[in-house]
């Protein structure tokens, strides 16, 4: 199977540019070794299956790059929790998918590695950050892939690409060995074909770890049990906010058919409010880049990674170093983080951001009073033609307004495919439950993927 | 909105060598930023409790015990330029 998907990821698969690391020879040991256990009878659900990761997990021995040339040499000396999970359940590591450069950005143009195309459209980005994740399930390169969502990145790739992906509640993964970003909004996920491959995944994904402080000790459900038993009145919340005219008219309407059946199926719809849901990425934006400016302070050229090769003095040898290995975004994005946790600033933007983050909150727990599962689109377009947005990176920024506010709030949500938008580029439908309520997000999932087949749908040239 | 001396302030508090050219540049694009974000102005926030983590976890504590093992050399295999067991960096005491 593994030299199945290898030879797919080295044909059809080469024009993706889904991958920055492949290992054939490595994969394949993990392979032979995962057919041992198989015969031993010891194999679990993911023993000898075959997963992509995306290239900011640590694993030892293997590139790990964070798609950005400051880490362009960094082979990893450890596991993170994650990688070691998979490890355990005898999975083998199929490649190190790129990515937006740091997790900063929407649509994998700002890879060090080069961009990634969209299988269904190769003139289409297909989102970001975890844009080769997503590109690498929906065009067969790997039957499942992990990735990290901190403003919409597991998600929004999902919804252009027409797979399914879930970012659990934070807290929920261990963030162990994760190349951080934004420590308080990061949470690593998965992205599959359907809402079953996603509840396998994340059982394994899932459960305390003592050396990430922030993750919950709560036990974990097992969610492949859990998965049938369908929608019969659920409150489904649809929030009034969620329908303007930003929202692309090739996207409302598959939503609104996705909604609309998942009321046939028997679900209860009910309109909600999230009144706050405007400042999300105003407060996004501030607290993000503050955080990464700070996780990205460790990026020095002294003890791992990329050095400039020449410079005057110390301080000097730091400042072209960073200048050097970090791409445009990430840049942007440390500048302005330093910036609004500076002396004279810290109050105006870093607090007023956490205390906007309080109120998006506080909007959530208010509107799950009277729904079970909060759903909309994960993005307002479709996805968009590479380089398409390149004169005015800014403006990117605001097309993950449904994605942001579930990571402000600390929320788990999903995206499954559910239609089709213009030039036959996928539309996603988002799920966001309550605080580990994870289970019956995907029930809610499976339910609609039993009566649809949005999700059995391969681009053309990949089938 | 930003002027070039802040960007340039900035730019050195982030340890990132930035070029006149690419300060004006950046200077437009961080004032973008800058305008998205200033719609958190107008918000009245007071008696507002400001939220870092999304559980309200409390940090954990623990034994003040030796639990890792010592792995410098592997860790340091991978350095740009060690000796004897440290990192060498250019001199900065004179």
């Amino acid at each position: 199977m593994t030299r199945h998907f290898l030879d797919r990821i080295a044909g059809e698969g080469a024009a993706l540019n889904a991958f920055i690391t492949i290992d054939e020879a490595k994969s394949l040991a993990q392979a032979k070794a995962a057919d041992a256990r198989i015969a031993r009878g010891q194999a679990g659900p993911l023993t000898g299956i075959p997963v992509a990761h995306k290239d900011l997990f640590c694993a030892k021995d293997w590139l790990t790059t964070a798609g950005s040339k400051i880490l362009g040499n960094f082979v990893s000396p450890y596991d993170s929790h994650v990688i070691a999970q998979f490890d355990r359940a005898g999975a083998v590591l199929l490649g190190k998918a790129n990515m937006d450069e740091f997790a900063m950005g929407s649509s994998n143009e700002n890879s060090h590695f080069g961009p990634v195309k969209n299988p269904w459209d190769l003139a289409a980005v297909p989102g970001g950050s975890s844009g080769g994740s997503a590109a690498a399930v929906a065009a067969r390169l790997a039957p499942a892939a992990t990735g990290t969502d901190t403003g919409g990145s597991i998600r929004q790739p999902a919804s252009f690409t027409g797979v399914c992906g879930l970012r659990p509640t934070y807290g929920r993964v261990s963030r162990h060995g994760i190349v951080a970003f934004a420590s308080s909004l990061d949470q690593a996920g998965a992205l599959g074909k359907t809402a079953e491959d996603l509840a396998i995944l994340l059982g394994t994904m899932a459960g305390y770890d003592e050396r990430d402080s922030t993750c919950i000790d709560r036990p974990v459900d097992d969610y492949a049990a859990m998965l049938s038993g369908g929608v019969k009145g659920l409150r489904v919340g649809v929030p009034r906010e969620y329908f303007t005219k930003d929202l692309a008219q090739d996207v409302a309407a598959p939503i609104r058919a996705a909604i609309d059946e998942l009321a046939k199926l028997g679900a209860k719809v009910v309109e909600v409010s999230l009144p706050n849901q405007h400042l999300s990425v105003a407060a996004y934006y501030v607290i993000a880049p503050a955080e990464a400016s700070s996780n990205l302070s460790r990026y020095d050229g002294v003890r791992y990674g990329y050095r400039a090769p020449e410079y005057a003095d110390l301080n000097d040898m730091y400042r072209k170093t960073r200048a050097q290995g970090f791409g445009p975004e990430v840049k942007r994005r440390v500048l302005i983080g330093t910036y609004v946790l500076s002396h004279g600033y810290y109050d105006a933007y870093y607090v007023q951001a956490q205390k906007i983050r309080r109120l998006i909150a506080n909007d959530f727990i208010a509107a799950f009073r009277d729904c079970d599962l909060i759903v909309g689109p994960a993005a307002p377009s479709v996805a968009f033609d590479l380089g398409s947005k390149a004169t005015d990176p800014v403006q990117m920024y605001l097309d993950d307004l449904y994605t942001i506010p579930i990571n402000l709030a600390g929320l788990p949500g999903l995206s499954i495919p559910c239609g089709f938008g213009n030039k036959g580029r996928p539309v996603g439908l988002q799920v966001v439950g309550n605080y580990f309520d994870e289970a019956r997000m995907l029930r809610a999932a499976h339910a609609f993927q039993q009566a649809t087949d949005w999700h059995t749908r391969v681009p053309k040239g990949f089938e | 909105m930003l002027s070039l001396e802040q960007i340039a302030r900035i730019a050195d508090l982030a340890r990132l060598e930035v070029t006149p050219r690419e300060a004006a540049a950046l200077q437009q694009q961080l004032n973008g930023i800058l305008a998205i974000v200033d719609q958190m102005g107008s918000v009245d926030t007071s008696g507002v409790e400001p939220m870092s983590h999304p559980q309200q976890a409390m940090q954990r504590m623990r034994a003040d015990r030796v639990t890792e093992a010592d792995e410098r050399d592997s860790f340091q295999s991978i350095a740009p330029a060690v000796e004897d067991g440290l990192y060498l960096v250019p001199k900065v005491i004179e």
